[in-house]
């Protein structure tokens, strides 16, 4: 509770420095607009419901990019851990290709998919499949490998280790992998749908850009933070308290 | 009547086909240093049903002996035999109780007292009773839905007994199970595992550093050299049972086995020694 009142009174003085600034009249109002401007935009985005359509065009669209990524780079990365073969060929070649930004795919994309929804489900997938897959193959190597003979001792075998040894055990991996791919994946599909009429929250930014409307622009940059916050503690911080209560590991600050 | 049967098991011995057999077995590492003979030329019969007790000083084999015998690792050279057939690969019914335990953080303790049957495919409600027997057995009942880390050493070693026996294997290799238990409650699994040994004719191979609890438990205990592990003694202790660790008698038997591996742990020392001094 004490951690709430924290940062609701740091966002509030966040707040009043912005007010500040803007009464100083630094910038012109459209370049620098007031937080009350913004919040009038946030008001008038949900109310006349562009807002609305736009997290969940978004949504949808995350959901199918990030849950693909997700499967196969868990996938993948099994795959990698499991073999020394695809670890010296794959396992490389994954490494390397997570340097690119994932913005660097679009151009690829569109030459591929057009300028269409699958343009942009690729970017958002090959924006977070890389951190998934490494995550889960550094998971599975970081298992000890007592937890693997005691449960081959204990009758495991073959698809079994995977399914009730290796999986679990390297679930705190993973875990990192899946919260690090989300943040990949929410910050590829923002910069996929700037590109053209997508109707997601990204053109959304592009349009508060058209209409030279700066305070549309933050509106949306705010709920484009919230979405990806929300998510974040809703789901991962769940998940991630709960695997280090089991695992008895030192609680994050 | 104890003292009797285990007489008759030790003359019995000699006729029936050994539950493992150990022949001429070899384990080398590959280290930074150079290959290192972990073992060296193990011939060992375990008789079924025996109580074989393995003592020697820290790392000259005792727990990659006990995985040869589990099936989890290959000799080098040399061969082993369970129930007359070449082990090959894990054997489902050797049952290891690991020197780290190996216990599964992301299970609760009943689960993980489950995890063998489960593998075995054995029905939730069953298993799950079988679990809380097992858990009863070992005095933990109150802690079934409790995590690994929540337990203390001593309570962890219980739960790896348990896991171990719920599965009611016919080999059960107990790699120094009892080591971070206070006296009492070393002394009541003693008395527990002796029961469920002379109930169930497990074969049983049990690694200790302590003489004493070697001749408490064991048919026979053996007692290995350091690097290269071989063996160096091997006693058939005479005792009737049930044993009791202040017997004077006991102490006796002890004090001979304690003259052998004192010998090992003072060639180790020097090893260890040399090795500081040349590296
Ligand atoms: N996987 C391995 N790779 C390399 N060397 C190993 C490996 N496992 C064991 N050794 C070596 O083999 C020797 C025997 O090890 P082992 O663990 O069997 O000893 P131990 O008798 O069980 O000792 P302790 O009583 O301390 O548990 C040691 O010198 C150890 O360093
Ligand atoms: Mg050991």
């Amino acid at each position: 509770m004490k951690k709430a009142a924290r940062q609701l009174l740091f966002y509030l003085f966040l707040l009043l420095v912005w007010q500040l600034l803007f009464q100083r009249k630094l910038w012109p109002p459209y370049l620098f607009p007031s937080p009350t401007m913004v919040g009038e935009a946030l008001w008038q985005g949900f109310s006349d419901r562009t807002f609305l359509v736009g997290v969940t065009i978004s949504m949808r669209r995350i959901a199918l990019g990030y849950g693909f990524a997700v499967v196969l780079g868990v996938v993948l990365g099994f795959l990698i851990a499991a073999s020394d073969f695809l670890e010296a060929t794959v396992g490389g070649l994954v490494l390397s290709l997570q340097s690119l930004p994932s913005i660097c795919w679009l151009p690829l994309a569109i030459l591929w998919f057009g300028l269409s929804e699958r343009a942009i489900l690729f970017v958002v997938v090959m924006g977070s499949l890389l951190s998934v897959t490494i995550n889960t193959e550094v998971g599975v190597r970081h298992v000890p490998k007592l937890y693997r003979m005691a449960g081959r001792n204990l009758g495991a075998r073959g698809f079994g280790v995977f399914a009730h040894v290796l999986f679990p055990a390297s679930l705190p991996h993973l875990v990192v992998g899946l919260k690090q791919g989300w943040a990949f994946a929410w910050r590829s599909l923002i910069s996929g749908e700037m590109i053209f009429v997508s109707l997601g929250l990204g053109h959304l930014l592009m349009v508060g850009r058209d209409l030279n409307d700066m305070s549309q622009v933050i509106a949306v940059m705010i709920v484009i933070m919230a979405l990806g916050q929300l998510v974040d503690q809703l789901i991962f911080r769940g998940v991630e308290s709960r695997i280090r209560n089991r695992w008895g590991l030192a609680r994050e600050v | 009547m104890s003292t009797i049967w285990a007489r008759e098991r030790a003359e019995s011995h000699p006729k029936e086909q050994p539950k493992l057999h150990l022949k001429h077995v070899t384990r080398l590492f590959q280290t930074p240093n150079g290959p290192l003979t972990a073992l060296d030329d193990i011939s060992l019969n375990v008789a079924e049903g025996e109580f074989l007790c393995l003592v020697g000083p820290s790392g000259c084999g005792k727990s990659t002996l006990l995985n040869l015998m589990a099936g989890l690792d290959r000799p080098t050279e040399g061969e082993i035999w369970k129930d007359g057939e070449r082990l090959d690969g894990p054997a489902t019914d050797h049952i290891m109780i690991f020197q780290e335990l190996g216990l599964f953080p992301w299970l609760t303790v009943r689960e993980n007292v489950e995890f063998g049957l489960r593998m075995r495919g054995v029905a939730k409600p069953e298993r799950q009773a079988r679990a809380r027997e097992y858990l009863r057995l070992v005095h933990l009942s109150h802690f079934e839905r409790s995590y690994i880390h929540q337990l203390s050493g001593g309570m962890k070693q219980r739960v790896a007994l348990a896991r171990a026996l719920a599965t009611d294997p016919a080999v059960l290799l107990m790699d120094e199970p009892f080591a971070a238990l206070d006296a009492q409650t070393r002394d009541r699994l003693h008395e527990e595992l002796e029961r469920i040994w002379t109930e169930t004719r497990k074969t049983i191979v049990f690694v200790t550093h302590n003489v004493r609890e070697a001749v408490r438990l064991g048919d026979r205990v053996v007692v290995l050299t350091f690097r290269p592990g071989r063996i160096k003694t091997a006693l058939t202790v005479k005792l009737p049972r049930p044993r009791h660790l202040e017997d004077p008698h006991l102490a006796l038997v002890a004090r001979d086995l304690l003259v052998q591996l004192k010998e090992e742990i003072s060639r180790s020392a020097k090893e260890e020694y040399r090795d500081e001094e040349s590296g």
